[in-house]
């Protein structure tokens, strides 16, 4: 574990999202940084490196997620991204997600549905931070 | 141009090279097809060789011989029934008895050639069934799109329907546990939003129930001599509360009286979506201003304002299913995106359409032209 708190930039176009789960992350420890759309994450990241970042997938643009998400590995190669969506499992779409070309391109860490338990994304979010203390050794 | 591939299996060279020779230069192009086809011969002098070829180069059509040195062609016809590949087999024989035309058929044949048979017998044959294999690629085309636009409609749906049922649970959530502390003031906020998301939702379904009803039933409208400046007066009435909160002026610039055959409650939804749209993306106190204008062949409705505009990319989506403009002036106007969907769907209904114009900062122009309807008498 890091002694130093760890900061995650949270972006989604749902201000009401945005502020519970920033709710949700400081309470369970870490510092956020939010964002409410992909340009204004874009301008973000121009000047912080987060320590992780999340974020929803359909913004401004249906994939802004993914565009995000292809930046930010660009710019910090080690900073471990996810990508929540809201996009039903129910209606049998999968989305791009699972396809493997896409999966090239976008390098995002992991997918999650949104509305997961606190507990599960924060052992998904240390799970990552541990990941990438381990590769930075 | 496409090209059909046809493999024909005869043990007699001289049909072999002859159907080659017959459809060579040969080509099918109808007026309603939107493709022409030419012709790729492969020959197979038997069964087995035949079988090789529809291995490796997938036919779109057979023309089959059924007395063959080895296999026989029926056994040929069985085995693309087996694989269930998608050919049309065409049994061409001399030796076409009663018995093995049922067999044949039942086997999945669709047609007989018989031999000897003549260039023009061979290609009205060909020119046939590639009318068939064309019908049948657009259907399947049709049936591809009409399916994927429901699959889209669906997962944006339930996007949508979902974003403000997780918003209220995780405030409810919130309030439950106390997070906020002690004092119910201190929840005031997360109040306000929850019932703002409750209040989107409620449109959202209102929305979708509108359209429903254009989609659905052309059997229930209700076409009946109507006023057509009554119906934007009834429009700006119902909606003028909204309007004197954000301080629009609505000005309507019309003659006393418009008599149109239209459906009362579809010219609602008309009005009732253009008007809001004109306010909510408005700047405060700017100005709509609603013309209905007669010209010899239309009814020309616009509804112009003084708001945020568009861009020409924002205005290239804009009548798509659950499309809403996001950017930084539009962030806190709540909407389904649904309006103009069904705007547009009605305006169709009367066979006419919606055009926007736009200038980011300075406004939007939306006119929907409705056809003039020629009395019947």
């Amino acid at each position: 574990m890091t002694t130093l708190k760890s900061t995650i930039l949270i972006v989604d176009d749902d201000i009401d999202y945005l502020f519970q789960m920033k709710m949700k992350l400081e309470q369970i420890g870490f510092i956020t940084i939010t964002a409410d759309s992909q340009r204004e994450a874009e301008l973000i990241l121009e000047k912080t490196k987060p320590d992780l970042a999340l974020l929803d997938l359909m913004m401004e643009n249906e994939d802004s997620g993914f565009i995000l998400s292809y930046k930010i590995k660009k710019k910090y190669p080690d900073v471990p991204v996810i990508i929540s969506t809201a996009v039903a499992a129910e209606t049998g779409i999968t989305f791009d997600i699972q396809d493997e070309n896409n999966r090239k391109w976008i390098k995002a860490d992991l997918f999650l549905e949104k509305g997961i338990r606190t507990d599960v994304l924060k052992n998904e979010i240390d799970r990552l931070l541990a990941e990438k203390q381990n590769n930075a050794k | 141009m496409s090209t059909l591939k046809i493999l024909v299996v005869d043990d007699e060279p001289g049909i072999r090279s002859g159907v080659s020779r017959i459809l060579r230069n040969f080509r099918v192009d109808y007026p309603f097809m939107e493709e022409a086809f030419n012709f790729a011969v492969f020959e197979a002098p038997t069964g087995e060789e035949g079988i090789e070829i529809i291995e490796n180069n997938r036919p779109d059509i057979l023309l089959l011989d059924n007395k063959l040195p080895g296999i026989q062609g029926i056994e040929v016809l069985e085995y693309v029934r087996k694989k269930q590949y998608n050919i049309i087999v065409v049994m061409i024989t001399s030796y076409a008895s009663l018995e093995l035309a049922v067999k044949a058929t039942s086997d999945g044949a669709s047609d007989f050639i018989p031999k000897p048979f003549t260039p023009q017998e061979l290609r009205s044959s060909i020119e046939n069934i590639t009318k068939k294999i064309f019908l049948k690629k657009m259907t399947a085309t049709l049936k591809d799109t009409g399916k994927q636009i429901r699959f889209q409609f669906l997962s944006v749906l339930s996007h949508e329907l979902k974003a403000p049922l997780n918003a209220i649970e995780g405030y409810l959530k919130m309030a439950r546990e106390h997070q906020l502390g002690d004092k119910i003031e201190d929840y005031n906020a997360i109040f306000d939003r929850s019932l703002e998301r409750v209040h989107g939702m409620r449109t959202l379904i209102l929305d979708l129930l509108d359209l429903t009803k254009v989609e659905s039933g052309k059997s229930q409208r209700n076409i009946v001599d109507t006023d057509l400046v009554q119906a934007v007066r009834t429009a700006m009435d119902v909606i003028q509360p909204y309007s004197i909160q954000r301080d629009i002026q609505i000005k309507l610039h019309a003659p006393a009286q418009l008599m149109m055959k239209a459906d009362p409650n579809e010219l609602d939804i008309i009005f009732n979506n253009l008007i809001s749209n004109a306010i909510k993306y408005n700047k405060a106190s700017g100005c709509v201003d609603i013309f209905i204008e007669e010209t010899v062949a239309s009814i020309i409705i616009k509804v112009v304002d003084s708001g945020i505009g568009m861009t020409e990319a924002e205005m290239g989506k804009l009548f798509q299913d659950f499309v809403r403009i996001k950017n930084e002036k539009t962030k806190n106007i709540t909407g389904s995106g649904l309006g103009l969907t069904i705007v547009k769907k009605l305006a169709e209904n009367y066979r006419g359409s919606i055009e926007v114009t736009s200038i980011p900062d300075q406004g939007s122009t939306f006119i929907v032209s409705l056809p003039i309807e020629k009395a019947c008498s």
